[in-house]
């Protein structure tokens, strides 16, 4: 008799996935709910008339008070709307008469009463609205009255439409981003930054690297020092770069001046095209330490062998560089390149925070922010993502192509 | 390339370039120090460090020839006719010239020491020449480093009018005693910055929690279990390090601020783990693939669930792992601004990078603002020095978000 292997999913295989489905169940859910449900509201805001005021719905308002005295007395209901411009449906007021109080005389014909309870159906209160009840009441004390009043609080429910569920849709989010240069621009500061911020901190690192690939004391107090800029808050390093390099009382000027080398400050931060320049250089400070410490790691697992081979051969220093470091980390310099290409496209925080996207250095993920809560336009903010996006997603084609043949990072 | 490699020619190049260097770090050094005029004098640099390198190269090994060289450098520069122009008083200058003298005779040397008795070759060139731009390399890095974490914490010991007067006087008057801290003891009784501080740690360590409660189980079943989907899995957790966050900040801004968890701590705690667990899921599955399988399926052979042996064996062999797993995601959480800038407005419930944007403006002091930059990067530092060795695993271990 031969043994024959199992065809097919065995039961054990079977309950193995389901364990493995029902461990991963609450990472691909809460990630879900917070990475994919965003993305998929993304394309749905960016085709959708919205503004930041549109976040908050409009609401009816009710006050209540007793007004007249005697015979003519009066509850009146006095009603708003808390939007100008839009208008809400089906108003209806609903509010409890307590016990002393007696409704005489005729009610408005919207309203009607049922046993204790008032209700009043006020149809469509316009944007800007204001509207006034009057329910003529008798009431043996008037402040009696006016206390049990209070005691219970009038209800008011209406509908409005909610821009962002509604069938509106328009193209002007997009017509609005790429609207003549300044889509281009924004494009152009974004690439500038990509490529020099990214290229920039891979030879710093690289350097780093080199200095630190040899054994001697402090070696791990040097390592710890240079991984400084990545590790602090980027909020702390940004504004200390911010004093550092102020145009009237920064000490970066006044050593300049000092030095000789300018007669007057540069507003650094505050003026084309160095601004630009600076934060760049910002972003090649903050994230050289992660190349370096990369790089460092790849460099102390080349095999010695070979530079033993080489030294015997005669190599000079530079020619072993040359000939045998640089192309054992190729590798990983390519991998580090399409990382960091792909997260300083991303980067918002630092330009955020150092210049606020002014003086020519609004990146496209500034424009997010610029569009979306300065002008006050979410619609324009969400189609700049949908760029940003459709951008990211040609970047990461190239990085999977890529990534199968660099596998081990 | 034969004329640079004649060894006077090597040492005058050499010594020129590195008393540049050395001078112009000297002069930035003891400004910053005693905030007085320091300049480098960038031809006389040349001139100088040219003949000292040209008159050292015939003279290595001769201590006396150096000492000599030492003398004359401090006797010029006290003279204010050398490489450094001073301007302060004769002792702060003394100590320039003294520093200046003695680290470029030592490291000159150092550096040309191969150049003995005729011209180099090519390996020994190179060798001189890497030795000049290691010093220059450490130089420049730990300048660059040191700088603006210098200028962070001298600043939050000043005040305003003090450094209007003299932006570059960073020295510190020790007479003034406790009141040299006065805009951390403001910053915490005026600023509310301790109960900041609670919040920014309280949401962190529950942010690693959490964080770990989601990625454990599920970085087990990408590393170790099979099932269909299994690659493609491990793939998209990658993906996910590609989307931008302001890109999801913003209907994430819609949704809380239609149901009211816009503002409060829950709603912060429900966003921040979710940014780190794919990042601590594909470090750890890294991980838990490097672990032995044989071990675990001996506990199942003898009768252990599937649970009980990540909880009973793989957790316990992957401390390491979990220890920098939790450190970086803590860096995540504690450095994390933008989430908190759109979502936070009370100031009651700020993070302290909230906090620390919040002294932002023209009416607060900037000595305020540097000292809130501090009070926020001394524990991630104390945390990162103290437990550097698991940091910098786990910053290499998941190529990690950045």
């Amino acid at each position: 008799m031969q043994a024959t292997p199992p065809i097919g999913t065995t039961p054990l295989a079977k309950r193995e996935a389901r364990l493995a489905w029902g461990l991963l169940s609450p990472t691909i859910i809460s990630v879900t709910l917070v990475v994919a449900l965003p993305l998929l509201a993304i394309f749905w805001i960016s085709i959708k008339p919205v503004s930041l005021a549109d976040l908050r719905p409009p609401v009816p308002n009710v006050r209540e008070d007793v007004r007249g005295s005697g015979d003519e007395l009066f509850i009146r209901y006095r009603l708003r709307n808390s939007s100008q411009d839009k208008s809400i449906s089906d108003v209806i007021l609903r509010d409890t008469i307590p016990d002393e109080v007696t409704i005489t005389g005729a009610l408005p014909e919207i309203c009607s009463l049922d046993e204790t309870v008032l209700s009043c159906d006020l149809g469509t209160l316009e944007g800007g609205a204001s509207d006034q009840l009057r329910i003529p009441i008798t009431a043996a004390d008037e402040e009696a009255t006016e206390q049990a009043l209070k005691g219970s609080k009038p209800l008011i429910s209406g509908d409005s439409e909610n821009i962002l569920t509604n069938t509106d849709f328009t193209l002007d989010n997009f017509a609005r981003v790429f609207d003549g240069r300044e889509f281009w621009e924004v494009l152009w500061v974004t690439l500038f930054y990509t490529i020099f911020g990214t290229i920039g901190a891979l030879v710093v690192g690289l350097f780093a690297a080199l200095l630190l690939n040899k054994e001697f004391r402090g070696q791990g107090i040097l390592r710890g020092l240079y991984l400084f800029p990545y590790v602090a808050p980027v909020i702390a390093v940004a504004f200390s770069w911010l004093i550092l390099f102020d145009p009237f009382s920064g000490s970066a000027n006044a050593l300049l001046v000092q030095m000789g080398a300018i007669d007057s400050s540069i507003n650094f931060f505050g003026e084309r095209p160095q601004a630009l320049i600076m934060v760049t250089l910002f972003e090649i400070w903050r994230y050289f330490p992660l190349s370096f410490l990369f790089i460092l790691a790849r460099m102390q697992s080349i095999d010695t062998d070979m530079y033993e081979a080489a030294d015997m051969d005669g190599a000079t220093p530079f020619q072993k560089f040359w000939y045998l470091s640089v192309p054992q980390l190729l590798g990983i310099l390519s991998v580090l390149f399409l990382l960091r290409f792909i997260w300083t496209f991303n980067k918002f925080d630092d330009i955020f925070l150092l210049t606020g996207g002014n003086a020519g250095t609004r990146t496209l993920t500034v424009n997010v922010y610029e569009q979306a809560f300065a002008v006050s336009n979410i619609g324009a903010g969400a189609a700049v993502a949908v760029v940003i996006f459709c951008c990211l997603l040609g970047f990461s084609f190239f990085f999977f192509r890529f990534m199968s043949k660099e596998e081990g990072l | 390339m034969t004329f640079l490699r004649q060894r006077y020619v090597t040492g005058a190049l050499i010594g020129a370039l590195w008393l540049i260097v050395l001078s112009t770090t000297i002069a930035v050094a003891m400004s910053f120090v005693t905030g007085d005029p320091f300049r480098p004098d960038i031809l006389l640099s040349l001139a100088l460090g040219a003949l000292a390198g040209a008159f050292l190269v015939t003279g290595l090994g001769h201590s006396a020839v150096s000492w000599i060289a030492a003398g004359v450098m401090f006797a010029l520069t006290t003279a204010n006719f050398g490489p450094m122009v001073m301007e302060s008083s004769p002792i702060y200058n003394g100590i320039g010239a003294l520093l200046l003298s003695v680290s470029f005779l030592i490291s000159i040397q150092k550096i040309l020491e191969s150049c003995g008795f005729q011209d180099l070759n090519k390996h020994e060139w190179e060798d001189v020449v890497i030795r000049f731009l290691t010093g220059v390399g450490y130089i420049f890095f730990t300048a660059i480093v040191f700088i603006p974490f210098y200028v962070m914490v001298m600043t939050s010991l000043k005040n305003q009018s003090e450094l209007i007067q003299n932006p570059l006087d960073f020295s510190v008057d020790l007479s003034k005693g406790l009141d040299l801290f006065r805009s951390y003891t403001e910053l915490f009784n005026d600023f509310s910055f301790g109960n900041y501080l609670l919040t920014s740690f309280f949401i962190s360590v529950l942010t690693v929690f959490i964080t770990l409660a989601f990625s454990i189980p599920g970085a087990y079943a990408v590393a170790r279990l099979r099932f269909r989907g299994q690659a493609a899995f491990s793939r998209s957790i990658l993906l996910i390090y590609m989307v931008p966050m302001i890109v999801l900040a913003l209907p994430i801004y819609i949704a809380f601020s239609m149901t009211g968890l816009r503002n409060s701590i829950p709603g912060i705690i429900m966003i921040y783990p979710v940014t780190t667990i794919p990042v601590a899921l594909y470090m750890l599955q890294g991980y838990f693939r490097g672990l032995p399988g044989e071990i675990e399926e001996a506990g199942l052979m003898d009768g252990l669930g599937r649970l009980s042996v990540i909880w009973k064996i793989t957790l316990p062999l992957s401390l390491p792992a979990l220890a920098s797993v939790s450190l970086y995601v803590f860096m995540i959480a504690w450095n994390e601004f933008l989430l908190a800038f759109m979502l936070l407005d009370d100031p009651s419930k700020f993070t302290l990078t909230r906090g620390i944007a919040s002294l932002n403006s023209s009416e607060i002091p900037r000595q305020h603002l540097m000292a809130g930059a501090v009070i926020a990067t001394v524990p991630i530092m104390v945390i990162f020095l103290g437990l550097e060795r698991f940091m910098t695993k786990g910053l290499t271990a998941g190529s990690v978000k950045g």
